[in-house]
């Protein structure tokens, strides 16, 4: 690991002024971001860690819109158990969970699973080409092993996945980011904060380098009954997904009143299916339905050789989240 | 309070005798390592990295307490815990398998939680409380997890037993350890490449059937 300077600063103001330089990077959990260090994928010459700053915490608005605000350095451990979250939320809850491991839950915060960088080897390995780690050197992937790679939004530059587990149940749970910098709050809707490849990979997301994370709002919902997320692994545990499914269903008297749908480990951000959540709202919860909502998330996916598997699997994983959510199984 | 960066005489104390091997490989990584500093820092100063050599080198002060002992430290930023532990305090139960946060051989308590003390900066640590596998036993009685791994072969190698170990007894305070699916899932990142998952399993489970403080 090359050396860096650290520094702890206690207010928000000292870390926005310092985040602002060139080289500074944000330390929360670490989980990630030390790991990239030591591989000497990313070299910062210095750190600023934020975990002074009073962005803890998971508190209910019960105000004309009812909402529960999660702090950005609450750690995903405390985020899965909590109770607001495991009543209310419980697709939030199933997906931290089937994140990582609770070793890595007990460290990594809220802020920093958005943050996380892929897991695609060739952006890992120092000694490959990689679009993303150093811009115009090409991509190891889109030729090279690419099982784990992106089906959707995919670019001539990068085929990687964003890997958070959690990220994919707040884009379907339609999550608002509040970030702040120097120049006031700003709301950025979960779904447009990670971006897609397309000619600047080494971008993951909208987040300037001059914001600071410091918390997500995710509005009450009905889906609290009918939820449910699937990861596919090439293990039980402690993998990132092949494919996952976040899957909400409000549902009232056999039929689906209201519908929300995100894949992981298909595309460079969290994967929002819109035409099959459109396609169920106001038809009944049926294995028919579910199929035929399945097959209409995966127009436009393309595969790049050893990833050809996930256009069968992402289609089947569809629908057996949905069958869960809905009870059906 | 002590200091334990005092250097080799004062890490005797906290060392048996009888290990000369451990010893040699103590001094002798030292001995490479006082060599090996100038060297970089010339090399540094001449790409007129010195200013930032300079900032870097710089140690800063850290109070971690380790199993009930309270250390005042001077670290540089870029030593995890893993290596605070096993290279300064000589703590060398913690073990270091992958040092990516991959296998669970690192695993200590930080404030009651379990972490991987090698994606963890010691820095960061300031003012907490560590345990370790060392602050499990109370002298010379064995923690329970410590005698139900005994008891049912929770392991072969040994290596990631440490991690194992201060795992096991997270998964049952943190009421995880319900039934054997529950254990499985919760001790998911501890890796074991000798396969003594179905031990490590039973020897949970009796402890937490068992009704023990863990």
């Amino acid at each position: 690991m090359k050396q860096f300077q650290y520094i702890r600063p206690a207010t928000q103001q000292s870390v926005l002024d310092a985040i602002a330089k060139p080289g500074v990077k944000i330390l929360a959990g670490g989980s990630n971001l030390i790991d990239l260090m030591k591989r000497g994928v990313t070299s910062p010459d210095k750190l600023v860690d934020i975990q002074k700053l009073p962005l803890h915490g998971i508190s209910q608005n019960l105000g004309n819109v009812r909402t529960v605000s999660v702090g950005a350095l609450e750690l995903n451990s405390a985020v899965a158990e909590h109770k607001i979250i495991k009543e209310e939320f419980p697709l939030l809850s199933m997906a931290l969970n089937a994140g990582a491991s609770p070793q890595l839950r007990n460290m990594a915060t809220v802020g920093g699973n958005m943050m996380q960088r892929t897991r695609c080897t060739y952006f890992y390995d120092t000694t490959m080409p990689c679009n993303k780690r150093e811009p115009n050197s090409g991509c190891g992937a889109m030729e090279g092993i690419n099982r784990m790679h992106a089906i959707f939004g995919t670019s001539d530059k990068c085929i990687a996945v964003h890997p958070s587990d959690m990220c994919v149940a707040l884009a379907a749970l339609d999550a608002t980011v509040e970030v702040k910098s120097k120049k006031g709050t700003r709301y950025i809707p979960f779904t447009e904060f990670h971006k897609l490849p397309g000619d600047t990979p080494q971008l993951d997301n909208t987040l300037a380098k001059s914001e600071l994370i410091t918390r997500v709002i995710i509005p009450n919902n009905h889906f609290a009954k009918n939820s449910y997320y699937l990861k596919v692994r090439d293990r039980a545990s402690y993998a990132f997904a092949l494919i996952s499914v976040a899957a909400a269903l409000h549902i009232e008297g056999g039929t689906i009143k209201d519908a929300r749908l995100a894949m992981g480990g298909v595309a460079h951000k969290p994967w929002r299916l819109t035409a099959a959540e459109q396609f169920l709202k106001g038809k009944p919860g049926t294995a028919a339905n579910f199929e035929q909502a399945a097959q209409l998330a995966m127009q436009g996916a393309k595969s790049y050789g050893h990833n050809d598997f996930k256009l069968k699997m992402a289609p089947a994983s569809i629908v057996e989240a949905l069958s869960k959510a809905a009870g059906l199984v | 309070m002590e200091d334990l960066n005092n250097g080799l005489g004062a890490d005797n104390q906290h060392e048996p005798k009888e290990n000369p091997r451990r010893d040699f490989l103590k001094k002798s990584s030292l001995l490479t390592a006082v060599a090996l500093t100038p060297g970089v820092a010339v090399k540094a100063a001449e790409s007129h990295l010195d200013e930032k050599v300079a900032a870097a080198f710089e140690k800063m002060p850290v109070n971690i307490t380790v199993n009930g002992a309270a250390h005042k430290l001077s670290i540089e930023p870029r030593v995890t815990l893993l290596d605070l532990l096993r290279e300064q305090l000589h703590l060398t139960g913690t073990k270091k398998g992958c040092d990516y946060g991959q296998c669970g051989a690192c695993t200590v308590h930080v404030n009651g939680q379990r972490v991987n003390s090698c994606l963890t900066l010691a820095i960061t640590v300031d003012g907490k409380k560590v345990t370790t596998i060392e602050g499990l036993a109370k002298g010379e009685e064995l923690h329970p997890m410590q005698e139900a791994f005994i008891k049912h072969d929770g392991f072969q190698c040994g290596y990631c037993t440490p991690g194992q170990i201060m795992s096991a007894v997270a998964c049952i305070r943190e009421g995880h350890a319900g039934s054997e699916a529950e254990i499985r899932e919760y001790m998911s990142g501890n890796i074991c490449r000798c396969g003594a998952y179905p031990n490590i399993v039973n020897a949970i489970q009796e402890v937490k059937n068992g009704g023990q403080q863990v």
